[in-house]
């Protein structure tokens, strides 16, 4: 029916992503934010802020949140959740690391098809 | 006939085994021990003491030969086992010897892992992990010369402390940007850093080695990645070990990374235990001693047909280096659901986080003064609720029962003669007996007369707490805006702070001032950077990760994730050949919008991040540069034609305003900074509503500054009048810098002037003929480094990362 990719993925090294910052992974329509932490965490939230859709890989990290280049909302990178008054919600997706090898699973996105 | 017990391995987890196993059932077993090592067992922990020269290995032993036979133990020193027969249940060693087991006990440890870089295997390279090794490196110090650390975790930094104690010289190379990534956050870590660099080791992180030189086979040197050699007499890896697993893998027992067992810590054998470092328990594998103790316990009791459980541990972490202080433990990342306490004493060089979730400690990072370390670390274990204590919990153990302590409280009863402020060494008496005589209401004023906290500012708070002790009620502090959340102080005390304590990168000033966050956030990091960047422009390393993304990539961001992008073009003057490079661009990146600005410029719109560098770099060969049309800094200078061709213009505006930008262009600036020349004073440049404008007049070059045409509207004032070109620029510079060094991270000029006063100004620009000089000349030395084309930078490889994705995945075809 359509591409429903499942199980993890590999997108790259943890060196690829600066700390406190993001790269941008191309899943056809959609484009994932993969950001890293001060303390090498890695997260992925679909890179759309729930307000005006800013592009969230390109805001500042900090802590384990971003905070959209647009209008400053704050978004948390593990849930995607929009932080203190502000409400609305990104999609956030599992993450894990093997050494230093960084896959993401896909299989909840919503398809594009 | 008593069952019998083989252990191979005599490290620390098996001596603790025995030991329990001994005190339980002294004659539950016929046990024999192999040992490759020619040793009875000592305190591996204790390695960093024997090298450092406080201990010796005497002191470290734990079991020596007379512990062994009282207990009726067999010990087969430098016995190494080969093979391991599961179906004879037989061991056979290389010296020949073969025993029988019942049960059998693997703690085969662990090995360092070498980094197998060209030459590696030099002789003089060595490793850090037993007694031979230590040996070898105390009989390497003697003949002096420079040792070499690889890896900057526990094990490295205790070796290279070590080292250094032994009178080499020592540089430790560390492949991550902090040391101790795994225990430490950036913070701490940079603490550490400066506390090693401060007792003399050289420490260079982000060192990629690439090999190792030697001559006539032994080691000379360390080549890294980016062609910087280190001269070194000796090299130690000290970047990791991995489970030894050979004879167990022989034996046709499950390994993974480490020995597989189950929580009774039998292994795929079920008369076969694994103990130890070779362990893998849940996917985890432990080089510290907490666990393999705990490993032990479970064991002992198991092969006394108990039914122990090991459930995996937290582990903790503390460094044994003398005089350096430091225990990290549990998980200190943060995330949902988490929070932090963050207590930082910069006079006494500590720093303290504790991570909760759900009111229980998770994580805790302790440097500087660790004494409070295992109790913290027994909460965590304990899962315990700490929301009773919780507002005085940083502050330790000993703090816990009493009253909470109201520090006014505590500052009123200290006695009169205490020091408050350390810089001008004044005591309580002093302070409080002016404000009462003098009638003092603010800080400003004690400051006035009596200098306390008047220089570095560090006791700001204890005099604040004075003043509201001594004036009760009276007193009413400033209202003082904080930076953002993460502080207490506002931005003019935090630039202050800068420059008194000489403080040089954002984890320093975060540390040196007290943040109440470990990273900052959204709002300090950009303000903080900027300050950094103007104070101290030669030797700050700018921090891209704490710029707003315009900054970043050096184009506008727009509604849509695009970017827009706005060449350069001086003084607002263009010639065919750029426009046609700008027509050119247009067409072959399909650029949507092609605008003209207000500040006389054009405007391309809708470009997609990617083609950036390459749009770059196709204006780049006319000549375009970056118009930093994006940046908080010098943005444009608009003119107008002046007497080049206008019948009322009285000087060469547009000239003059060409070569303003050329001196001006690339700065940073609290925020941006628009300038305009008028050749007139019919004022077709609009100089007079712009940050500063210059209207050419008959006698010369009238200054003003301080205007304002966007959310506020308001005309400029004026600084003064110049005879000449070179005078005004002179002027406009010192006004471009005092701003710089003054003004708050994104407040405009006229914000600034409104707070300070036209006339400050005034009279330290135009009347202070020194302050002038010493403004130009600073502005002039930052523009050595500022004056850098990010574009040509960018379109040469810099900061690649920015604009390709990481990865584009392979769709399968949507049908």
């Amino acid at each position: 029916m359509n591409a429903n990719i499942k199980t993890w993925i590999e997108v790259g090294c943890l060196e690829d992503i600066p700390r406190n910052g993001a790269r941008c992974v191309k899943n056809g329509e959609m484009t994932i934010a993969v950001f890293r932490t001060a303390r090498d965490e890695v997260f992925a939230l679909e890179d759309k802020c729930p307000h005006k859709k800013g592009p969230l890989s390109q805001g500042i990290v900090h802590d384990n949140c971003v905070t959209c280049p647009l209008h400053n909302w704050v978004i948390s990178l593990r849930s995607g959740s929009a932080q203190g008054a502000d409400e609305g919600h990104t999609q956030a997706f599992p993450v894990k690391l093997e050494g230093n090898v960084v896959f993401i699973d896909l299989s909840f996105s919503k398809t594009t098809g | 006939m008593t069952k019998k017990l083989i252990v191979i391995g005599n490290g620390m987890a098996p001596g603790r085994m025995l030991e329990k196993l001994v005190e339980a059932d002294a004659s539950a077993y016929d046990i024999t021990i192999f040992n490759a090592e020619p040793r009875v067992n000592y305190n591996r922990l204790m390695l960093s003491p024997v090298l450092s020269g406080e201990k010796t290995y005497r002191d470290i032993i734990t079991h020596d030969d007379a512990w062994y036979a009282s207990h009726g133990i067999t010990l087969q020193k430098g016995e190494k086992i080969t093979s391991v027969d599961r179906d004879a249940k037989t061991v056979t060693s290389a010296g020949g010897i073969t025993a029988s087991y019942d049960k059998l006990v693997i703690a085969t440890g662990s090995s360092p892992f070498i980094i197998p870089v060209e030459g590696h295997e030099l002789e003089g390279v060595l490793v850090y992990r037993d007694l031979d090794d230590v040996d070898a490196m105390l009989s390497a110090a003697k003949s002096g010369g420079r040792a070499v650390v690889i890896g900057g975790g526990l094990l490295g930094l205790e070796a290279a402390a070590g080292l250094k104690e032994q009178g080499m010289d020592v540089t430790v190379l560390h492949l991550m940007p902090t040391l101790m990534e795994r225990q430490l956050d950036e913070a701490s870590g940079h603490l550490l850093e400066k506390a090693f660099k401060d007792r003399g080791v050289d420490v260079l992180t982000k060192a990629n080695t690439k090999r190792i030189l030697g001559s006539s086979g032994r080691v000379t040197g360390v080549e890294l990645e980016d062609g910087v050699i280190i001269d070194a007499a000796i090299v130690v890896m000290a970047v990791g070990i991995r489970p030894s697993t050979q004879l167990a893998k022989a034996a046709g027992l499950d390994v993974k990374r480490g020995i597989v067992v189950a929580d009774d810590m039998r292994t795929s054998d079920p008369d076969i235990f694994a103990l130890g470092e070779c362990v893998e328990h849940n996917g985890h594998c432990y080089g510290l001693v907490a666990p393999l103790y705990d490993m032990a316990t479970v064991i002992s009791q198991n092969l006394l047909d108990g039914s122990a459980l090991y459930e995996g541990s937290v582990t903790a972490t503390k460094l044994k280096v003398t005089g350096i202080d430091l225990y990290s433990a549990g998980d200190f990342a943060q995330g949902e659901g988490r929070e932090e306490i963050v207590l930082r004493d910069a006079t006494a060089g500590v720093y303290k986080r504790l991570v909760l979730q759900e009111n229980r400690i998770v994580g805790a990072v302790l440097y500087g003064e660790t004494s409070d370390g295992p109790w913290f670390f027994d909460l965590l274990k304990k899962g315990k609720d700490v929301s009773e204590m919780r507002d005085t919990l940083i502050f330790g153990q000993a703090f816990q029962g009493g009253t909470p302590l109201d520090p006014s409280a505590a500052v009123a009863a200290l006695p009169d003669d205490a020091e408050i402020c350390g810089c001008n060494g004044i005591c309580k008496s002093t302070i409080t007996s002016a404000i009462t005589s003098k009638g003092l209401t603010t800080l400003e004023e004690v400051r006035t007369h009596t200098k306390a906290s008047a220089s570095c500012g560090s006791c700001t708070g204890l005099v604040e707490q004075l003043m509201a002790a001594t004036l009760g009620a009276a007193y009413s502090p400033a209202a003082i805006t904080p930076v953002c959340g993460c502080t207490d102080l506002g931005h003019d005390e935090v630039r202050r702070l800068i420059l008194a304590k000489e403080l040089k990168s954002i984890p320093q000033v975060m540390q040196e001032l007290e943040w109440k966050t470990s990273c900052g956030c959204a709002k300090c990091r950009p303000a903080l950077n900027y300050y950094l960047v103007c104070d101290w422009p030669e030797e700050y390393a700018d921090d891209y990760q704490s710029r707003y993304i315009n900054e970043r990539v050096h184009a506008n961001i727009q509604k849509d994730g695009t970017y827009s992008v706005v060449p350069r073009m001086w003084g607002g003057m263009t010639s065919s050949a750029e426009l046609r490079a700008i027509a050119d661009v247009v067409d072959k990146y399909d650029i949507p919008s092609v605008k003209c600005t207000g500040g006389q410029r054009i405007d391309m719109l809708g470009v997609k991040k990617e083609d950036l560098p390459l749009i770059w770099e196709d204006l780049g060969k006319v000549g375009f540069v970056s118009g930093h049309a994006y940046a908080k800094g010098l943005r444009t200078v608009k003119t107008c034609v002046g007497t080049d061709w206008c019948r009322f213009g009285t000087q060469d505006s547009t000239g003059f305003g060409i070569r303003l930008e050329k001196f001006m262009w690339g700065s940073w600036t609290p925020a941006k900074l628009k300038l305009a020349v008028s050749g007139c004073p019919r004022n077709c440049s609009e100089a007079t509503c712009k940050d500063i404008g210059i209207i050419c007049v008959d006698s010369g070059f009238e200054i003003h500054f301080g205007g304002a045409a966007g959310l506020e509207i308001q005309g400029t004032q004026v600084l003064g009048t110049l005879p000449t070109e070179d005078e005004t620029l002179e002027h406009v510079v010192a006004l471009t810098q005092m701003y710089r060094e003054q003004g708050r991270y994104l407040e405009r000029i006229y914000k600034w002037a409104d707070r300070i006063g036209y006339e400050e100004i005034r009279r330290q620009i135009m009347e202070d003929a020194d302050k002038r000089k010493h403004y130009f000349d600073r502005f002039v030395a930052s523009q050595k480094v500022a004056q850098v084309d990010p574009w040509s930078e960018r379109v040469s490889g810099k900061d690649k990362h920015e604009f390709n994705p990481m990865k584009t995945l392979e769709m399968e075809a949507a049908e």
